[in-house]
């Protein structure tokens, strides 16, 4: 059900702002997974805030081609969570392990740092670049990618016309949509995505859902936050910090 | 590495061109305090002489600490600065690429300008090559420092203060040698080893500097 044909229907644009077509001679790439992720485990991870305790001795096991949506009211430290996975913040206690070795001061580390992909609240969007020159650069922080692959990837969020617009002049569920281009462009085997569908209407929710269960297919690893519910995809499981305290 | 060092550097002179008020406020600043201070004392050159190398090292200074505080605000603020430091590349590098573009935009711009502004203080042309010499040592290490400040207070809502606390005693040094250098050539003494000193404190910045920025900027991006 979240085969390719799906996927470019739902992203097609109808109306065109008249500018000069990206060359469609071969068909669009998908963000295929060449890397297959190692499974990641949670040990007794804690986060302290402002000495106040989030959440304590989380412990979990995430295997390749799994969804895990974090979910909990607000202050319950989703975002904190997503930012000690990524490696951002420091735990207050526990580990992480990728497979197997531990993240923060093991062999993990490296292959942790080339294989996940980290898009948070703040999108990491320039206002004063247009949206083709804000993907080239974070995508060259990973591996760069090539003119025409931004080009079909913007087309793939709807964005088709819009290349060349300085961002400032973007709405924010455009320039969500820029920022999360890059989930078509680079080959990270894990996601982590801190409410992706923020500001995003229902086409562009539904669009950026199978994209992630078709990522998950192909063995990706996703894991995110969300207020939307989720229940209606198969597989994605929950983690609920409000009910883990 | 080589790519993404380009990369960043066109990144930078893109974001500057298309504000280019950013630009040139450092620059607008030290034109103005060079130009005022013959209004203000009058313009007798012997007198004017005597200040110059001071007037012209200060307000060189400002206009550096002027241009800091903003130096990594809007890349922490936007979320680029988390997507760097998540990179597999070095931090260090990047921060060093993008300090150097702030000293082409501000500090070199401002050795540029020097000589001009060396003239209209009634200073020899003699001491002309001295005076950039200096400034050219200088501002590298002003910038340099002077990003290590801007990266601690990064996180801070309004850091622009505490930055000059910081910093301020760490430019004395330099602004010491600098206006030593520049009084000693006026007097016709040998110059070469204010020079040398300058030059150690530049190499000696450029080593350390990017490792204690990424540090900050690791710090920050982490609260």
């Amino acid at each position: 059900m979240y085969n390719g044909a799906r996927l470019i229907r739902v992203f097609d644009v109808p109306e065109y702002s008249g500018r000069t077509p990206v060359n469609m001679s071969h068909p669009p790439r998908r963000s295929g997974v060449k890397v297959k992720p190692l499974p990641v485990e949670l040990d007794g991870l804690a986060c302290e805030r402002d000495e106040r305790e989030l959440f304590a001795s989380l412990s979990l096991r995430l295997e390749p081609g799994e969804v895990l949506q974090v979910a909990g009211p607000n202050g319950s430290g989703k975002t904190s969570l997503l930012r000690i996975m990524a490696g951002l913040l420091p735990p207050s206690a526990g580990d992480m392990r990728y497979g197997g070795n531990s993240v923060y001061h093991g062999a993990g580390r490296e292959d942790w740092r080339r294989q996940r992909l980290y898009i948070g609240h703040a999108p990491a969007i320039k206002g004063a670049l247009t949206a083709e020159e804000n993907l080239a650069w974070l995508c060259a922080l990973s591996s760069p990618v090539g003119t025409e692959q931004i080009w079909q990837a913007l087309e793939q969020v709807g964005l088709r016309g819009f290349e060349d617009v300085p961002c400032h002049n973007l709405s924010a569920g455009q320039k969500r949509r820029v920022a999360l281009a890059r989930l078509y462009l680079e080959q990270h085997p894990v996601w982590i995505l801190d409410e992706p569908f923020t500001a995003i209407d229902k086409a562009g929710v539904t669009a950026l859902e199978n994209h992630i269960m078709a990522h998950a297919q192909q063995g990706g690893m996703v894991i995110m936050t969300t207020h939307h519910g989720l229940d209606h995809l198969p597989g994605v499981r929950c983690l609920d910090l409000g009910q883990a305290n | 590495m080589r790519r993404i060092i380009w990369l960043l550097f066109c990144r930078e002179w893109r974001l500057a061109w298309r504000r280019p008020g950013d630009l040139l406020n450092p620059l607008v600043f030290f034109a103005l305090v060079v130009s005022l201070f013959p209004l203000a004392v009058g313009p007798e050159p012997s007198m004017l002489r005597a200040m110059a190398p001071g007037v012209i090292w200060v307000a060189a200074l400002l206009a550096t600490l002027l241009s800091l505080d903003g130096l990594f605000r809007s890349d922490y603020e936007d979320g680029s600065l988390e997507q760097w430091v998540l990179s597999p590349h070095p931090l260090e590098l990047m921060v060093l690429v993008k300090v150097l573009h702030h000293w082409m935009v501000s500090g070199l711009a401002m050795v540029l300008l020097a000589p001009l502004f060396g003239m209209m203080l009634a200073l020899p042309a003699s001491v002309l090559p001295v005076l950039v010499l200096t400034l050219l040592l200088g501002t590298p290490i002003l910038s340099l420092l002077g990003a290590v400040g801007a990266a601690l207070t990064v996180g801070l809502k309004s850091g622009g203060v505490l930055l000059a606390l910081l910093i301020l005693p760490l430019y004395i040094p330099v602004l010491i040698l600098g206006t030593g250098a520049m009084d000693a050539a006026l007097q016709g003494m040998p110059v070469i080893g204010f020079m040398l000193w300058l030059g150690c404190l530049a190499v000696l910045a450029i080593t350390l500097a990017p490792f204690a920025i990424a540090a900050g900027l690791r710090i920050g991006v982490s609260e």
